[in-house]
């Protein structure tokens, strides 16, 4: 590795502190709906997240009584990614920024 | 069990035993859904749901970005059914389309009947003109169950 000490660099923040990066991550979400089977919706879970029988239960029941539930997070794109997994196998799915 | 439709053999393929007018509906559904997927009706809403529940612009983009790659997926289950409709066994790949096509079906046909969650359990009344098309949502509910449950039984 290298042992130079480098000057320091003269860093340019923006006016206002508004430009911060934000890197909170993205969810993505659930949501119940009257059609969609709860053991379908288990079975979805396990494929595409690699859950346990007893997470993607947990997941599925937490959907069933409390209206929704987080499956998954990371980056936007990633989170759009999951989406659109979702959304291929007829889930009732969003993501927000947490 | 003698009414099991869909079940896993030792080989790992899937052993259908549908009777013939179930395959005949079957096939029959698929071809009308695929011909309703060419048009805007707005019973297809739940198959491409938002993305965004408070961005109608993001909306818009994620939809542009997904669209075509979502309907070409329902298309191909779709077309699956219809060409397996009369088959014997199924292989995993052919089952998993099964179900999405089953699923696809069900979230339009629900669309359609503003089914709620106890409309499996419905208490048919004859004199009701959609009794027949809640009792074939009964009907492709059950069948999509079974194949749940088969598939799960060959997940690890």
């Amino acid at each position: 590795m290298s042992q130079t000490i480098e000057a320091p660099v003269e860093v340019r923040l923006p006016e206002g502190g508004e430009q911060r990066r934000d890197d909170r991550p993205w969810i993505v979400i659930v949501w119940n709906d009257p059609i969609n089977l709860m053991s379908y919706v288990t079975l979805v879970l396990r494929k595409l997240f690699g859950y346990s029988e007893a997470e993607a239960t947990k997941l599925m029941l937490q959907v069933h009584n409390d209206g929704k539930a987080v499956v998954s997070s990371g980056t936007k794109e990633k989170a759009e990614l999951d989406v659109a997994r979702l959304h291929g196998h007829g889930l009732w799915a969003t993501l927000r920024q947490d | 069990m003698t009414h099991r439709r869909i079940e896993l053999e030792p080989d790992g393929r899937y052993r259908l035993q549908l009777p013939a007018d179930e395959r005949q509906v079957l096939r029959s559904l698929s071809a009308q859904l695929l011909e309703l997927l060419g048009t805007d009706d707005p019973s297809l809403a739940r198959l491409f749901p938002p993305a965004y529940t408070d961005d109608e612009q993001a909306n818009e983009e994620f939809g542009q970005l997904v669209r075509g790659e979502l309907l070409d997926g329902k298309v191909a289950a779709l077309r699956v059914v219809a060409a397996t409709a009369d088959a014997d066994l199924l292989d995993e790949a052919q089952l998993n389309a099964w179900l999405g096509a089953l699923e696809s079906l069900r979230l339009v046909l629900g669309t359609q009947l503003d089914v709620n969650e106890g409309t499996y359990a419905f208490d048919l009344d004859p004199s009701d003109p959609r009794t027949p098309a809640y009792a074939l949502y009964g009907y492709l509910s059950w069948l999509q169950e079974q194949a749940v449950d088969a598939l799960s039984a060959g997940l690890p």
